[in-house]
């Protein structure tokens, strides 16, 4: 089911790549990849799910899919616990505020998944709408987008994943994005 | 009780009413004026005991705005839809929220978003949106320049 026709890629192996950077030393770069890699298969997910996006999340969550084999373990319902939420839904102006504090509350570092059409743009409900934000980054920052209405579990597994890389790498999407293209 | 049957009780109980039928449900239509004690026959008459209410609405017909309400009776087991026709510029209906009690928050809502008086209702303001909001989001009409993207 994953990365089908695709080259099987080898996992990374324990602390990660070192990266040479100008002026960093050997100990603090390599410590820097150990904390990475531990957050990185560390994630708790905050509980919050604002419509049918929600239902796929949990599945998901559930037995048949189970995140927890990527460390995706405990969605805790409280975001001072919490690494990283899923925005699983419609964020309406009146949810906004409320999405804003609960960004806030969480402990750094923190992650923002946006899932699906409405979290991302509004989708279906961008044209003549009054109630609807435009996309859930006009309130918080988003590190992964994933398209679809709702999106599958496959491609919630694909942007856990995804995320996972970035914060492995310790780099900011848009050098991910170039040394992609590098590699490509 | 059938449609049938339920259609002759209704017109012995108010001959002003009209009907439409071919759907699931009979469809009743009554005058504004007329609902009220309309409404307290079909909750108290033994034959008929409407006890539930299970949807109240409102929908823009940009010509007339139109109150449905869904009666069911859990006892007899018949259901029927009551719609009414509202004048647009100056919606008013009498609450049935004595009658039906979900009905206080359901008028509530429709007052919200329709702007439909419901005259007497014991605490008729906005529900869902802040209480400073101007004007009904849910008519064909409604214009907000600074949320809405028109197509």
């Amino acid at each position: 089911m994953f990365g089908l026709g695709k080259k099987k890629e080898k996992p990374d192996p324990f602390p990660g790549q070192r990266l040479e950077t100008a002026g960093g030393g050997i100990l603090i770069s390599q410590l820097d990849d150990v904390v990475n890699w531990a957050r990185s298969n560390s994630l708790w997910p905050l509980v919050f799910g604002t419509s049918c996006c929600a239902i796929e999340m949990m599945s998901t969550a559930g037995a048949k899919y189970d995140w927890s084999r990527f460390g995706w373990e405990v969605a805790r319902a409280t975001p001072r616990q919490a690494d990283v939420i899923i925005i699983a839904g419609t964020i309406v102006n009146k949810m906004a505020p409320v999405l804003k504090r609960l960004y806030d509350q969480m402990a750094d570092p923190k992650y923002v998944i946006a899932m699906g059409a409405c979290a991302t743009s509004g989708g279906p409900f961008f044209y003549n709408t009054y109630s609807v934000v435009k996309g859930a980054d006009h309130v918080i920052p988003v590190d992964v987008y994933i398209a679809g209405c709702p999106p599958r579990p496959e491609a919630l597994m694909h942007a856990m994943l995804t995320l996972q890389k970035k914060i492995k790498s310790g780099a900011p999407r848009e050098k991910i994005q170039i040394a992609e293209w590098n590699a490509a | 009780m059938t449609n049938e049957e339920l259609k002759a009780k209704l017109t012995g109980i108010n001959s002003a009413l009209t009907f439409e039928e071919g759907g699931q449900w009979l469809n009743v239509n009554v005058e504004p004026k007329d609902w009220l004690p309309f409404a307290k026959e079909l909750r108290e008459n033994p034959e008929l005991n409407f006890d539930y209410m299970f949807c109240l609405t409102c929908v823009d017909w940009k010509t007339h705005l139109g109150m449905v309400y869904h009666l069911n009776s859990k006892n007899l087991k018949h259901i029927i839809v009551v719609k009414s026709k509202l004048d647009r510029n100056n919606p008013e209906i009498e609450t049935i929220s004595h009658i039906w009690r979900t009905a206080e928050f359901h008028e509530r809502e429709v007052y919200d978003l329709f702007g439909v008086t419901f005259l007497h209702h014991p605490d008729l303001r906005r529900l869902l949106l802040t209480d400073e909001w101007v004007g009904w989001p849910l008519r064909k009409d409604y214009e907000d320049p600074v949320n809405m993207i028109k197509l």
